[in-house]
């Protein structure tokens, strides 16, 4: 140290010099967020009395004038619609393989996403158990649903250590489909399932189920619209750009009419598609448009390069779709299409004009009933925070998506 | 690199007619008369060229004067509209199998690496031998370890393009071609991306190449590689061959006007 020559100063450790302390800190927060300057500090002073102001008068209303009955007695509607009490346990037991399944899947992939997903499904179940418990509906269903979210728990464990493999995942869940359908409707007159018209289907019950099956639907088919757009062939590219074009300029509305109402026209004789799978069927075809503008979108940001070193090692045009520049468009429409399907979600509620009464259907109905009218303040916040937490948790999934598959960007 | 053959993986798809090859059977790339269009723009304008096995072309010439145009019509990443181009004996016509058959005896690298971004170097390097050739994984990756050893970044297997240097990615590129154990390799400007501190380590495994009988067409301004590893120069103006020869005759006694003028523009600096 003493040795250095001259006009040369001895290196500062960084950490030896500290920022002064209206940088850091909660007051340097405080400066540089909220007072930055004296218009942003009354503008803060203002929000902050405001949004002070609305807090209290809500939590006065909660606490003392809001009639929550209107929620407990009605519990059961809000979960499963009029899905007959006697056998409830159907929907159990549904989701107990979807419970597994979801954790089976979850544990296998290393993806914190999807992790993140399946335990928003374990919490969301716990979270309905306490409702139900709440709500005086008893213990049995709620019991089911802690255990659904414990096993997810230790399938999701297990399979980290042992994951089965892709072939029978997907055989596990093209089962747990059919059989979960198979055992919510029951097998017509049969005893020992009788059958429930799926019209009585409702509830958080029916929306997740149109929201689910018309997401898990919509995408592949939309992908597949996207790339045959983009097909050389031309019968596949015209039959494919007039299907969007067509779905895409009629409101989603009017094709839950055409599948409700004249869907059963062009069916022949004795043969009957339960109203909830025309609908499933018509916000598919509605949402698949959207997806193949949206990866047509990411296809067209694949540079030509990619194509051409693929075709440079042999690959055929359709592995060059599939292992290189579908996974690359995918990976860019992430948001656009987690954004699709959020709002996916909240148009299954239009599937009341057709006489589906799912979460938001069944709160119209309740608020329908003469001992609680005026209650609605109440009905529409609970069915509001409801889709808040599926919308919410659905986004930030996809930004983690976004972040851990950002890891090879350009 | 030891024989496909004897590993059991054929390279070559039988059912794919080989007219007998032309005046010599040491010709592994024969074109006549190769003309092309881009819409009204007549850019290859009757391109007559042979190159035997083994060979070590330098294609040199001014920007837009269809070299890179050149030597994507062999592998067909563009379409020629009138001539022959026979790769070893095969006739690169429309026909779906004859192209793919050529494809799997060329390897290309390009300038801008087109390196797959959603895939580590590894299986950047593996995707052709498993999806094309049908090589079991293991053996894949095996191979495409001693690829990567012999560009000289075994230890960047597992990372992404994107965490690589340019140097880098383009030898990774080089070993992606070589994995599908072409006969041909084909560069088109494979240094022209590259800062000049990398462009040495790129080339000097295109030397290596060169050195191990690899045949080889280059697009490339580097005159020193030119020197050093070419056996023939071949000099692009307006669409054509206007001159052609060893590296050092079209240095020290370029012929064509053009050819001259080139050379006194790219070497005095």
């Amino acid at each position: 140290m003493s040795a250095r020559p001259p006009g040369v100063t001895t290196p500062i450790e960084p950490s030896e010099i500290r920022p002064p302390s209206s940088e850091v800190g909660a007051m340097g927060w405080l400066r540089h967020n909220l007072f930055n300057s004296k218009s942003s500090g009354i503008a803060t002073i203002v929000v902050g009395l405001v949004v002070a102001l609305a807090a209290w008068k809500l939590l006065e209303w909660a606490i003392f004038d809001a009639r929550t009955g209107v929620i407990t007695t009605n519990m059961r509607l809000f979960l499963v619609g009029l899905y007959p009490q006697d056998e409830i346990y159907r929907v159990w037991v549904t989701m107990l393989t979807l419970s597994v399944m979801t954790g089976l899947t979850a544990g296998r992939m290393r993806s914190g996403a999807v992790r993140m997903m399946a335990i928003m499904l374990a919490a969301g179940q716990v979270a309905i158990a306490f409702l139900a418990i709440v709500s005086g509906m008893g213990f049995v269903g709620a019991a089911a649903m802690v255990a659904n979210a414990v096993l997810l728990l230790m399938a999701m464990t297990a399979a980290k250590r042992w994951p089965l493999s892709r072939r029978w995942m997907l055989l596990g869940w093209a089962v747990t489909a059919i059989a979960a359908t198979l055992l919510l409707q029951g097998l017509g007159e049969s005893s020992l399932l009788p059958g429930v018209s799926t019209n009585v289907w409702g509830g958080l019950l029916l929306t997740m189920l149109l929201s689910t099956a018309g997401i898990a639907l919509s995408f592949p088919f939309g992908v597949a619209l996207a790339v045959g757009r983009r097909s050389h062939l031309p019968v596949i590219r015209l039959l494919s750009t007039v299907f969007i074009e067509v779905i895409r300029a009629v409101p989603l509305i009017t094709i839950l009419f055409m599948a409700a109402l004249m869907f059963p026209l062009f069916l022949p004789e004795g043969i009957r598609v339960e109203n909830v799978f025309r609908a499933i069927g018509g916000i598919t075809i509605f949402s698949a448009a959207y997806v193949a503008e949206n990866v047509r979108g990411g296809l067209q940001a694949i540079p030509r390069g990619q194509v051409e070193a693929a075709q440079a090692i042999g690959l055929r045009s359709w592995q060059t779709n599939l292992y290189i520049v579908l996974p690359q468009a995918l990976r860019i429409t992430i948001p656009a299409n987690v954004g699709l399907f959020i709002s996916l979600l909240k148009d299954t509620t239009l599937v009341a004009i057709i006489g589906l009464l799912e979460l938001l259907g069944i709160g119209r109905a309740v608020l329908a009933q003469p001992e609680w009218i005026g209650a609605s303040f109440e009905v529409y916040l609970f069915v509001a925070a409801i889709f808040f937490v599926l919308s919410y948790t659905l986004s930030q999934a996809s930004y983690r998506l976004e972040k851990e598959l950002g890891i090879g960007e350009r | 690199m030891s024989d496909p053959h004897v590993q059991g993986i054929s390279t070559r798809p039988r059912d794919v007619d080989r007219t007998p090859p032309g005046e010599d059977a040491d010709d592994i790339i024969v074109c006549r008369g190769v003309h092309k269009w881009f819409g009204e723009l007549h850019v290859l304008t009757g391109i007559d060229i042979t190159v035997k096995y083994g060979e070590v072309l330098v294609i040199a010439g001014p920007s837009g004067s269809g070299k890179s145009t050149f030597i994507r019509t062999i592998n067909r990443l563009e379409e020629h509209q009138r001539g022959d181009i026979i790769v070893d004996g095969i006739e690169l016509s429309n026909d779906i199998r004859n192209i793919a058959a050529i494809r799997s005896e060329i390897g290309m690298v390009f300038q801008s690496f087109n390196l797959f971004p959603h895939l580590t170097v590894l299986q950047n390097v593996t995707l052709g031998p498993i999806r094309v050739r049908k090589v079991r994984r293991e053996q894949a990756e095996e191979q495409a370890m001693l690829l990567l050893n012999r560009v000289g970044i075994p230890e960047q297997a597992l990372k992404y393009p994107a965490q690589l240097s340019g140097g880098q990615q383009q030898r990774v590129a080089i070993a992606r071609a070589l994995a599908m154990q072409p006969k041909i390799m084909l560069f088109d400007e494979p240094t022209s991306a590259l800062d000049p501190e990398m462009i040495s380590e790129v080339l000097d495994v295109m030397r290596e190449l060169a050195e191990s009988g690899m045949t080889m067409l280059c697009v490339t301004h580097e005159m020193g590689f030119a020197k050093a590893a070419a056996d023939r120069m071949v000099f692009f103006d307006a669409g054509n061959i206007v001159e052609q020869g060893p590296p050092e005759q079209i240095f020290e006694n370029p012929q064509h006007d053009r050819t001259k003028l080139f050379l006194s523009q790219i070497l005095t600096h």
